[in-house]
């Protein structure tokens, strides 16, 4: 359904660069969504023929360890600067931002050498003492849904599959979380702000979904940082996702899509949890929803295998969407390791229903 | 004498401007909704201008309860940050040592000896070999068959998992790591670790518990407690 609250977003617009991208990975996708990175430089590069620079050198940007109080802010940015540096030592001017923590972090550090120049000053100073590097600030600095968002058009025209159910013809329900930190922190640098964000909701638009507007769509994942790294805090973290659930139950959704990668890892692990402890589940006939990434969406519309991008790797069970969608897939595969070798399969829990 | 290390802190000056207490942080705080935290209230013990109001606040476990998710700074009408503010104080405990005067607080210890020694010895926060179903039983049945199968797995996956290559879970180079190294030297991040395993050592020693490294029994106390 089309309301006027549908395009609001399109106030809130930004510069996304057009090619020559320096990556930064993300420290919870490259673990738990292994493929999802590779498959995001895959679809730049080979899909939409960009190019896009996977640096060896660079590292974490240290922002869950920051935000859970544990390092100076001075650490943090000049890591950061650093990175930068790494940027224009090969070459680029155009920075893409993997993780939506990270991409907040970058963003807040900008804008803080903005307002504090003397800051800027001193972790330029720290860097080259530290490494013996300097560095220029990026000409663009986006995160890295927005390249999709921006090319969403583009992919429309060369997706085989649309977000379409093959068996009754209507869209399908797709839920989209948008990380925190995406625009929470600085509305300016997300496409659609904080109110409307839009760099998931263009994709589903886009590609023939449908979008589910529920009471709880902007609420947090419950990550919190060090709420989540303590054992004994986890309770933050899986009510705030169970809130979610709850509120997004009723409209029945076919699928949720994260841009987050902390996000996406906690909307599904948190099925898991919630069915075993409290006996409930969200998606149909006892499964979960299944969560995907941006890039696993694309890359599955595109006609990438579903094993060979790792969603064998996800908790809640992807099979009931890809029925939906219609997509040949060889179960036998499923858990097979290099070269087809056999490694068993994970353990079935006792409430959430796998495959 | 706290009040002057906070103005100097510029998260602190970017977080309080002027507060008029009506609450919108409390009212979007996702913390506020599943704890005994009130960010009106922490920002108006701070602008009260108190020492030792200031000096119970960075004691008391409140101060380790916000989430970071900064909602509160998309909604406050005069631009306030608490949750940069809570930063600031999380700095201001740990520099002092207050922070083991709180149960949250002293915390800090597992998360240093956790996502803080990751980051100086893979490069990154997080790694699979750290992450095991004991500590981490939410991973789920998937995981631990990820982990179990993971030289397989992940090179069926295309990942660089312990290469020396550009790439997914890549190893990262002793220059890199060393950098991180230096940084942290030069802005403060290993003083910060430091304090924390040795305020944490004074206070396992108060307690009884044992103290060594790594996971020791103080760390598991801390854990999962």
């Amino acid at each position: 359904m089309t309301t006027r609250k549908n395009e609001i977003w399109s106030n809130y617009q930004k510069e996304i660069a057009d090619d020559h991208y320096y990556f930064a990975r993300s420290c919870i996708r490259q673990n738990f969504f292994p493929a999802a990175e590779n498959l995001y430089i895959d679809i730049l590069r080979n899909v939409l023929g960009k190019d896009v620079f996977d640096d060896a050198r660079q590292t974490t940007c240290t922002g869950i360890a920051y935000h859970s109080g544990l390092l100076p802010f001075e650490t943090t940015m000049t890591v950061i600067a650093r990175q930068f540096a790494l940027m224009n030592e090969a070459g680029y001017e155009n920075f893409v931002v993997s993780c939506v923590t990270s991409f907040g972090l970058y963003v807040e550090t900008l804008e803080t050498w903005k307002h504090f120049p003397e800051t800027e000053h001193k972790i330029r100073k720290a860097l080259k003492k530290a490494t013996g590097k300097t560095f220029e600030i990026p000409k663009n600095l986006v995160h890295a849904s927005d390249v999709i968002y921006k090319f969403r058009e583009g992919l429309a025209a060369k997706i085989e599959l649309r977000l379409i159910n093959k068996k009754t013809h209507e869209p399908l329900k797709v839920v989209d979380h948008i990380g925190c930190h995406y625009a929470k922190i600085f509305p300016q640098a997300g496409i659609g702000g904080a109110e409307y964000p839009y760099v998931l909701a263009g994709l589903i638009d886009e590609w023939g979904g449908e979008q589910v507007d529920y009471p709880e769509r902007r609420h947090c994942c419950g990550f919190g940082f060090r709420q989540y790294l303590l054992k004994s805090n986890r309770g933050y973290s899986v009510t705030n996702s169970k809130k979610k659930f709850d509120s997004m139950l009723p409209y029945k959704p076919d699928l949720i899509i994260a841009n987050c990668p902390g996000c996406t890892f906690f909307l599904d692990r948190w099925q898991y949890v919630i069915a075993e402890q409290d006996g409930k589940t969200y998606g149909e006939n006892g499964y979960g929803i299944p969560v995907l990434t941006y890039e696993e969406l694309a890359g599955l519309l595109l006609g990438y295998n579903p094993w060979d991008i790792g969603l064998q790797t996800h908790q809640v069970s992807v099979e009931p969407l890809l029925d939906k969608l219609g997509i040949k897939y060889d179960p036998v595969m499923k858990y097979k390791g290099l070269n087809g070798e056999d490694l068993g399969k994970p353990e079935q829990p006792l409430v959430l229903k796998c495959i | 004498m706290l009040y002057e290390e906070l103005d100097k802190d510029v998260r602190y000056i970017e977080g309080l401007k002027a507060c008029l207490s009506c609450g919108v942080c409390t009212a979007i705080c996702p913390a506020a909704e599943v704890s005994d935290y009130d960010p009106r209230m922490v920002v108006n013990i701070v602008q009260q201008n108190d020492e030792d109001e200031l000096e119970k606040l960075l004691k008391s476990d409140t101060i380790w309860r916000c989430g970071e998710c900064l909602s509160c700074k998309t909604r406050c009408p005069r631009g306030n940050v608490p949750g940069y503010i809570i930063q600031s104080l999380r700095a201001l405990s740990i520099e002092t040592g207050l922070f083991i005067e709180s149960e949250q607080g002293r915390k800090q210890l597992a998360v240093k000896r956790t996502v803080g020694d990751h980051i100086l010895k893979y490069g990154y926060c997080v790694y699979i070999d750290e992450v095991d179903n004991d500590m981490y039983p939410e991973q789920g049945p998937v995981w631990s068959w990820l982990r179990k199968n993971r030289e397989s797995m992940l090179k069926r996956l295309g990942t660089s998992y312990r290469k020396d290559l550009s790439g997914t879970l890549r190893n990262t180079s002793q220059e890199s790591l060393d950098d991180l190294k230096k940084i942290f030297d030069e802005t403060g991040g290993t003083r910060r670790f430091e304090k924390i395993e040795k305020f944490s050592n004074a206070k396992a020693d108060e307690l009884d518990i044992d103290f060594k490294e790594g996971k020791d029994d103080y760390f598991n106390y801390l854990y999962n407690e």
